[in-house]
């Protein structure tokens, strides 16, 4: 089976400081895969290298090869305009911009130049029954997005990557900051668009990976301890410290 | 017999003591404040007003009539109260000063967040903070000697006039402007920018569709600030304006500015005669204008917070 996601001895540094050392590691296409481990373990960072995110950071310094789709994200080729199109990031606050929710759904394609209204408009609808929030906010699409709950605000924040047709989704924690019951509306959304997305989820939670993936890696001190089906992950980790982990004893 | 117990529960602690006192300074400073911004007030207007009630002028003929002739009765025995070529020029540099800046104080706001590095960005910030520090007669000192000449040659007429004035306060406006816009800019959470970038949006994209936009109330309260900033200056644009008590006949031509001729004149009449009162009219509508634009920086932060 031919991997979407590969990266071969991923190494990157802060300045001196070595944040992942040596990440080899790969996602199918499609499904749902979740980077597990404790706070600093790296685990966001190497998310944040499949869309290219750290290259805002100043002193950054990445080496090793990042493929998707057969293409090589970091050769000098790539334009990471392009890429951050294909590849969408959902980050751990909501961060909805202060404008309605309807312009905040069509902003990635208004950038991309799609002008039609009627595009657009299929688009948001879409989009956000997708992000399962459509039923909640249709009537109120010119209200601003900061009035929605921060449940909701993260639900419009997916549809806004989704608008824009991704063929990657990463989500940075993005139910750390919200309720239950608003974690568990989009852990039952991510599920139904997991046959349409490549999907990469940072979590801190453990149950809602084993919940909702299908493949878990497993990250310690910016190592990649263990990666593998999340059935077999959970149940029999081959590593003693993935089981120390999952049964509790730290992190 | 007293109970020491209770005694110490019920009496002032010496905590208490210093909070009261601490508390009556703060009421005695903003007091003192008050005081002093609502006399000023009072008398401005008391003066501003006698125009109107004791000398008997019209304050229609007054905001709307083209000769300023105070110590002259015409035909019918009144003054010429005419202040609409000062306002006429107070406004004139005023508008033309922001809109020459506005461009400037974004481009480098926008230069010094989102472009320059760390260093540049301090240089710059120190630049600023000098232009803002520098006395107002060595603005007009240079716009005399140095863009009066330069519109008699570039653009025609004596030199003096509503543009030369209006370039001198372009640089006096500017580095308002751009420091709070800068701020403003600042203020925009990063994560804004974050999710914008990824969307797939260029740099360009961001900052025109989301900074700008996230910002435009705070940039729009700067561009207040600056235009009250000129609307007060008084002795650059009093340099280089000409000082013709006159209808602007156009840019070029030598004109006045409500405070242009309040400096002018004030020393040169007698408190409570005509001419006085006049200039004291003057100080009430510059004293109007400046309480209207804080109105509007006020009434532009409530939009900005409520979206």
């Amino acid at each position: 089976m031919d991997d979407f996601i590969t990266t071969k001895d991923v190494h990157l540094y802060y300045g001196e400081k070595e944040a992942l050392k040596g990440i080899t590691l790969s996602f199918p296409n499609k499904g749902i895969n979740a980077l597990i481990g404790p706070s600093g373990c790296g685990k966001s960072t190497y998310l944040r290298t499949l869309n290219r995110m750290n290259d805002l950071i100043p002193g950054v310094k990445i080496t090793g090869s990042i493929m998707i789709n057969g293409q090589d994200i970091y050769s000098p080729k790539t334009d990471t305009v392009d890429l951050r199109k294909k590849v969408g990031m959902v980050f751990q606050q909501p961060n909805p911009f202060p404008f309605s929710i309807y312009e905040n759904v069509t902003y990635g394609l208004r950038i991309a130049g799609v002008k039609d209204k009627q595009i657009l408009d299929e688009r948001v609808e879409q989009s956000l029954k997708q992000a399962a929030v459509w039923d909640e906010v249709k009537d109120d699409l010119r209200k601003s997005a900061l009035s929605l709950s921060g449940g909701q605000q993260q639900r419009v924040c997916i549809a806004r990557v989704l608008a824009v047709q991704p063929d990657v989704v990463l989500l940075d924690e993005p139910t750390s900051a919200l309720d239950p019951v608003s974690s568990g509306l989009i852990e039952d959304m991510l599920l139904t668009i997991r046959d349409k997305y490549t999907i990469v989820i940072v979590t801190h939670n453990l149950q809602q990976a084993s919940r909702i993936s299908d493949k878990t890696a497993f990250f310690l001190n910016g190592e990649l301890i263990e990666a593998g089906k999340t059935k077999n992950l959970f149940l029999n980790p081959e590593r003693q410290e993935t089981d120390d982990y999952i049964s509790g004893r730290f992190g | 017999m007293e109970d020491p117990i209770k005694s110490k529960i019920q009496s002032t602690s010496k905590e208490t003591r210093q909070d009261i006192l601490g508390r009556c300074l703060t009421y005695l400073c903003i007091g003192l404040i008050v005081a002093i911004v609502l006399s000023i007030f009072i008398f401005v207007a008391s003066k501003g007003i006698a125009t109107f009630t004791v000398n008997k002028a019209s304050l229609w003929e007054f905001l709307t009539g083209k000769n300023w002739n105070p110590t002259v009765t015409d035909a019918s025995g009144k003054p010429q109260l005419g202040a609409l070529p000062m306002i006429t020029g107070s406004f004139g540099v005023t508008i033309l000063a922001v809109i020459f800046a506005t461009p400037f104080a974004i481009g480098t706001a926008l230069y010094m967040t989102e472009v320059s590095s760390k260093k540049g960005e301090k240089i710059l910030q120190s630049v600023i903070e000098l232009l803002v520090g520098i006395p107002s007669v060595v603005y007009g000192f240079i716009g005399l000697s140095v863009i009066v000449p330069f519109v008699r040659t570039h653009f025609g007429g004596s030199g003096y006039g509503i543009l030369s004035g209006s370039f001198v306060l372009f640089v006096m406006v500017l580095p308002t402007v751009t420091s709070m816009t800068v701020d403003s800019l600042r203020a925009v959470p990063r994560y804004y920018k974050e999710a914008s970038l990824a969307l797939g949006a260029t740099r360009w994209q961001t900052i025109y569709k989301v900074l700008l936009r996230s910002a435009t109330s705070g940039i729009l309260t700067a561009i207040i600030f600056g235009m009250a900033r000129a609307f007060g200056e008084a002795l650059a644009v009093q340099m280089v304006i000409g000082n013709a008590a006159i209808m602007p006949k156009g840019l070029l031509s030598s004109a006045s500015t409500l405070t242009s001729v309040l400096t002018m004149g004030i020393g040169n009449t007698v408190m409570g005669t005509v001419g006085n009162n006049a200039l004291w009219s003057l100080a009430l509508i510059l004293l109007l204008m400046s309480l209207i634009f804080n109105i509007v920086v006020r009434l532009i932060g409530r939009k900005g917070r409520m979206d």
